[in-house]
């Protein structure tokens, strides 16, 4: 790890204030994600700000009647809040899929949407990774592709976004508010909040320089069966290949948003009208336009049949 | 506190992350290196470790477990992928089990931290302990500190209700049954394979069989 200098926040605004005052500065929360990177020296920051004591740790109502998270807010605390299991499974079972228990116990709301991608080369750093390195090539591109990204995806990047809980948040049309550095807040909605790579791979979401996150909130409940199924090469404690996550409604209409394909939690909209004709209908909506590699194209197959599952569990 | 306000016999130790390699090959008083670049951060830290108060002036890059394994010669907790990936560093922080290989010791001020020592000790073990080794629950027992936080933790967790992966119901209370102790257990790997031993240590400390 290369040295850095520490201080803890006070308020929302000193902590974005301070971030962008002072160079390489990073936040850090539960720290799970940063520090693995930075033992590898993936992340370099100078200076670290700890956010942990802001106290934007609770789970609120809304006047809008859903739930306002705070960026605070523990893997574990967030899944088993009774409203969430409620009101929100997907919610829950997104979470209680990923990671471990010891994990889910340390990690934040926040931290876990800015979570980095697990492609094997940005984590190997005598690879070239246009993410790590901008400009240094991409050496998953011909390698071996198997666990990354098949639509979203373009030449200098096809890595994914490993979030699970990020795929519900976009089934459930979260909102992310945060605070600049000169004291403004702003609200994000989840599905502009993770960029597509373009050409800029290195730049992942829409957060400017010291924006911190506050909360992520929920809108009133929609109700319907809420189903999230994750597919991997172990049963438990793995990320995804493909995950599906569902909402669906008694008259057959829903929502579909999937994780473990895209740059980004992956949903578009337009596809769900074809949910009454089926997982394959809305499945090829999905992944129109999807640039799989030959060592991932089975996800292609694997979206549409995961999707099949998740479907027949919902309807029951 | 920062570099030049710690002692000089230390400026030779602390560069870059070479630390105890510099110990042999740099003269104790004078770095050969430019000071910018391998300036170490020094911070002080006060918490409790099963139940002492401790106080340490750490480089701001000790995990927690660096500085209960370095700092505080607490060797009970394991370092083993140190990547939060296998859950030998498992501690449990103010009630709760985390991999202290993830989380820096200057981040814990004012924490309660219990560690495999401060369950139980030979004379007076904790009853998951003494079921580990009722029930065989290792072989080489190097991941076994962790598994035995995570157990204990376990259990407290499911009385708590919190649910899991493998939960039918969402709102229900969760039961102590073998398959939610497995999923459940899932961060913390043992090479040697001594699972179904650890399950069965498990549903015997919470009076259920497995
Ligand atoms: C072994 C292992 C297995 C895992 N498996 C899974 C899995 O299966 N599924 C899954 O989804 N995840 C998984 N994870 C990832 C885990 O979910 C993330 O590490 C965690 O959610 C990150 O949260 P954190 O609070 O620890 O973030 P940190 O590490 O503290 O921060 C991550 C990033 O967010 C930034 N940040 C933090 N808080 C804020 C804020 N308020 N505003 C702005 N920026 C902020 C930090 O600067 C940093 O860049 C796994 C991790 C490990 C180590
Ligand atoms: S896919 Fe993206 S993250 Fe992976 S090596 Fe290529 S540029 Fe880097």
């Amino acid at each position: 790890m290369k040295a850095f200098s520490y201080e803890r926040a006070r308020t929302p605004a000193a902590a974005a204030a301070a971030a962008e005052r002072t160079p390489g500065a990073k936040f850090i929360a539960g720290g799970t994600n940063l520090l693995d990177l930075m033992k590898l020296q993936i992340e370099t920051p100078q200076h670290l700000i700890d956010v942990n004591g802001l106290g934007i740790d609770k789970i609120e109502p809304t006047p809008e009647g859903g739930l306002r998270i705070g960026a605070l807010v523990r893997n574990t605390d967030l899944a088993a809040d009774m409203r969430i299991r409620r009101d929100y499974g997907l919610l829950s079972r997104a979470l209680l899929a990923g990671a471990s228990g010891q994990l889910r116990n340390k990690a934040t709301t926040a931290g876990n949407l800015l979570q980095r991608t697990r492609c094997p080369y940005f984590y190997d750093t005598n690879q070239a990774c246009n993410k790590r390195k901008p400009g240094s090539g991409c050496a998953a591109i011909g390698g071996f592709s198997r666990s990354l990204g098949v639509i979203g995806v373009s030449d200098a990047c096809i890595a994914t976004q490993p979030s699970d809980m990020a795929v519900a948040m976009r089934a459930l049309d979260a909102t992310v508010e945060t605070v600049r550095p000169d004291g403004t807040a702003r609200a994000i909605p989840i599905a502009d909040f993770h960029r597509l790579p373009g050409a800029t791979p290195h730049i992942e979401t829409a957060l400017g320089k010291g924006e911190l996150i506050t909360a992520v909130t929920l809108p009133k409940p929609v109700g319907g069966t809420h189903v999230y199924h994750k597919v991997r090469d172990r049963a438990s404690y793995a990320f995804a290949l493909v995950s599906v996550g569902v909402i669906v409604q008694k008259d057959g209409s829903g929502r579909v948003a999937v994780g473990g394909i895209a740059p980004k939690p992956w949903r578009v909209e337009a596809s769900e009208a074809d949910l009454p004709r089926g997982a394959k209908a809305v499945a090829a909506g999905l992944l129109a336009g999807a640039k799989p590699t030959h060592d991932n194209q089975f996800k292609l197959t694997l979206v549409e049949r995961t999707l099949g599952a998740v479907l027949a569990e919902a309807r029951g | 506190m920062d570099f030049d306000e710690f002692t000089p016999s230390r400026r030779g130790v602390i560069v870059g992350g070479a630390v105890t390699v510099a110990v042999t090959t740099v003269p104790a008083v004078e770095a050969q290196v430019p000071r910018k670049q391998t300036m170490a951060h020094i911070e002080k830290v006060a918490f409790e470790v099963n139940g002492k108060r401790r106080e340490l002036a750490l480089d701001t890059r000790t995990t927690l477990l660096d500085a209960l394994r370095e700092h505080l010669d607490l060797t009970g907790t394991k370092k083993g992928c140190d990547h939060g990936q296998c859950g030998a560093c498992t501690v449990i922080v103010d009630g709760r089990r985390i991999n202290s290989c993830l989380t820096l010791a200057v981040m814990h001020e004012g924490d309660s931290i219990t560690t495999i020592e401060g369950l139980g000790t030979p004379e007076k073990l904790h009853p998951m302990q003494a079921a580990f080794i009722r029930h065989d629950g290792y072989q080489c027992g190097y991941c076994t500190p962790g598994q035995i936080c995570s157990a204990v933790s376990v259990l407290d967790e499911i009385r708590r209700g919190i649910p899991s992966h493998v939960s039918a119901s969402l709102t229900d209370q969760p039961q102590i049954t073998n398959f939610e102790m497995r999923e459940r257990m899932s961060g913390n790997i043992c090479r040697c394979g001594a699972y179904s031993n650890i399950a069965e240590a498990m549903a015997d400390v919470a009076g259920e069989k497995a």
